[in-house]
């Protein structure tokens, strides 16, 4: 098939998969389409098999480190390390907002870097929620802090998103360099978002919290035990030459194991956490944008991301990125980007991670498309009340950007 | 004369204030409501988090739903709270969601006397713009009389600023 052909019909597909991924029709799984799509690409020559198994080799241990990670977040829920977590940022803060919002602040950046985004997003989020109601304290900037630290403190670990452990393969660092590298970073995202949040929430963070009908619940040692071996065990096995998926998929045997044989949770739940369809949907992703790279699109890409290493390129790959992410959502942004600069060093890939990492909090919902299609949704009923999110954002990630690529590159100075 | 129609817009953190200022102030025999409005943008934030996960949402789980039965269960509290601190235990209790500076708006359209309203904001730094967005709006649009309360203790007068350098005010009116 001609080039020109081939490339447009990837990207077709491509375009496919993303809208069905985004519009989600009867709530059916992203893979409905992105599979078939990624087939029809292999049965018509588009992606060479010889490439697509070079693809699926090089993506396999990145899922099955997803896959680890989310069943250890869904346990850690079952065996409710996330309500002791509320009700100790209850008790801890005295009822005082400010001091509430440091506590979220910590939690949200822990479980974030430790148990990924998604563990934020779906487990700490709703127990932030209800903790504050509990409180009678206003639940804006608690929640607001948890959407926005999901995206901007993902940027420690391997672990903490998706598009780190796509990256994380192609960087060739170690697990505890990329943490290394990552720290100050992550400290710097997490401290602007601090700066803007607490001034930009100052009205709501008034008044007294009701602590009376707050109970500290017991911590709950044996997964918050397991939780700690499983992240020294990413460690050890990176240094060892071993894929930390295989610390995380022990992890997850650990607590799966008694939290079964204990009726805590039952063998489907456990399945229906890996997700296998997500799964399936990452890879399919991976094969339509490979596709796409193969074909011209890549050669175009890595004319437009900008060589070297220095401040200035670092930054300018940090902004593109941020602005594809938010064109057609980060991960495809990162399977786009990341062949790109590769072959640059750690650094450029890593600029590339914060711009698709903290990228994401402009428009909220993870990109343009599918605000887009939200306001669609909700237009027959309400107008969608996210003006203030969107100035949050106009005002947070620029300087986030920034600041974080900034201490990436002293950062690299640094632990080399 | 018929009792007065008196709305107290109950939010969290300032509420008492309001409760007690209308104990205070406000006629025994009026007709209470009190009112409370879930904001539903951070609900919608809350939710719409996951829809940037493209889908890997823990299934089985539905966080959506959780927002908003743990919403309207501690507005009913809340409410059911302030009822009791005003002593009126027939207050009508009204809990509403969506755009709270509009939802208060629209409770108070027809036939209300008096709203009374906390004032939130920052208030470390008061001035022209020490009122937050949503009581701002209400102020300025409420068709009828607001009673804007101090949610704690009030300032002093020491807390307006020493007048700023420049050129002098003008000399007081001369009444001849």
């Amino acid at each position: 098939m001609p080039s020109p052909i081939a490339e447009t019909l990837a990207v077709l597909l491509l375009g496919a998969t993303l809208g069905w991924a985004i519009i989600r029709p009867r709530g059916l799984p992203e893979a409905v389409v992105a599979v078939p799509a990624a087939g029809l690409l292999l049965v018509l020559g588009v992606l060479p098999l010889g490439q697509a198994g070079s693809e699926a080799r090089s993506l396999a241990p990145t899922i099955g480190f997803l896959a680890a990670v989310l069943v250890l977040a869904s346990l850690c829920d079952r065996y409710g390390l996330f309500e002791a977590a509320g009700s100790w940022m209850a008790a801890g803060s005295r009822g005082r907002p400010v001091s509430l919002l440091a506590l979220v602040f910590a939690a949200a950046s822990v479980v974030t870097a430790v148990l990924s985004l998604d563990a934020t997003v779906v487990l700490l989020t709703p127990v932030v929620f209800a903790t504050v109601a509990r409180l009678r304290l206003r639940a804006k900037p608690h929640v607001y802090a948890c959407t926005h630290l999901a995206n901007s403190a993902s940027l420690l670990l391997p672990v903490s998103n998706l598009t780190n452990l796509l990256a994380f393969g192609a960087s060739g660092l170690s697990f505890a360099r990329f943490g290394a590298t990552m720290a100050l970073p992550w400290l710097a995202a997490i401290g602007v978002e601090w700066l803007v949040l607490r001034r930009f929430f100052a009205g709501d963070l008034v008044g007294r919290g009701e602590t009376h009908a707050v109970t500290q619940l017991p911590v709950p040692v044996f997964p918050t035990i397991v939780v700690a071996l499983t992240l020294a065990g990413f460690f050890v096995t990176s240094a060892l030459n071993v894929s930390p998926a295989f610390a995380a998929l022990a992890g997850a045997v650990v607590l799966a194991v008694p939290a079964i044989a204990t009726r805590r949770t039952g063998v489907q739940n456990v399945a229906l956490a890996l997700d296998l369809p997500f799964l399936a949907f990452v890879l399919a992703l991976g094969l339509i944008v490979k596709a796409i790279s193969l074909h011209g699109l890549g050669s175009v890409v890595t004319h437009l991301v900008p060589g070297g290493a220095g401040l200035g390129s670092l930054l300018a790959i940090a902004a593109l990125a941020a602005v594809l992410s938010n064109v057609i959502n980060n991960l495809p942004a990162a399977l786009l980007l990341l062949p790109a600069v590769s072959g640059a060093g750690a650094g450029p890939v890593l600029a590339v991670l914060i711009g698709v990492n903290t990228g994401p909090n402009l428009t909220y919902v993870g990109s343009l498309a599918t605000l887009l299609w939200r306001r669609v949704l909700i237009r027959r009923g309400e107008e969608l009340p996210i003006s203030e999110f969107l100035r949050l954002g106009a005002l947070t990630v620029p300087p986030v950007l920034v600041t974080a690529t900034l201490a990436l590159w002293i950062s690299l100075r640094l632990v080399g | 004369m018929t009792s007065m129609r008196i709305v107290v817009w109950v939010v969290e953190g300032t509420w008492q204030g309001c409760i007690d200022a209308a104990v205070r102030h406000l006629p025994a025999d009026s007709r209470f409501t009190l009112l409370h409005v879930t904001p539903s943008d951070v609900t919608e934030a809350a939710d719409a988090a996951t829809a940037g996960l493209f889908g890997r949402g823990f299934p089985g789980r539905k966080p959506n739903r959780r927002y908003e039965l743990v919403a309207d269960d501690e507005a009913a509290k809340l409410l059911a709270a302030a009822a009791a601190r005003l002593g009126k235990p027939d207050a009508e209790l009204v809990s509403r969601s969506g755009r709270v500076e509009r939802e208060v708006i629209r409770a108070v359209a027809d036939g209300v006397d008096v709203l009374v309203v906390a004032r939130d904001g920052d208030r470390s730094r008061l001035g022209p713009k020490s009122l937050g967005h949503a009581t701002r709006f209400v102020v300025d649009h409420a068709p009828c009389a607001v009673m804007l309360v101090w949610p704690d203790e009030t300032p002093g007068i020491e807390s307006i600023p020493p007048p700023k350098h420049g050129p002098p005010p003008p000399p007081p009116h001369r009444r001849d």
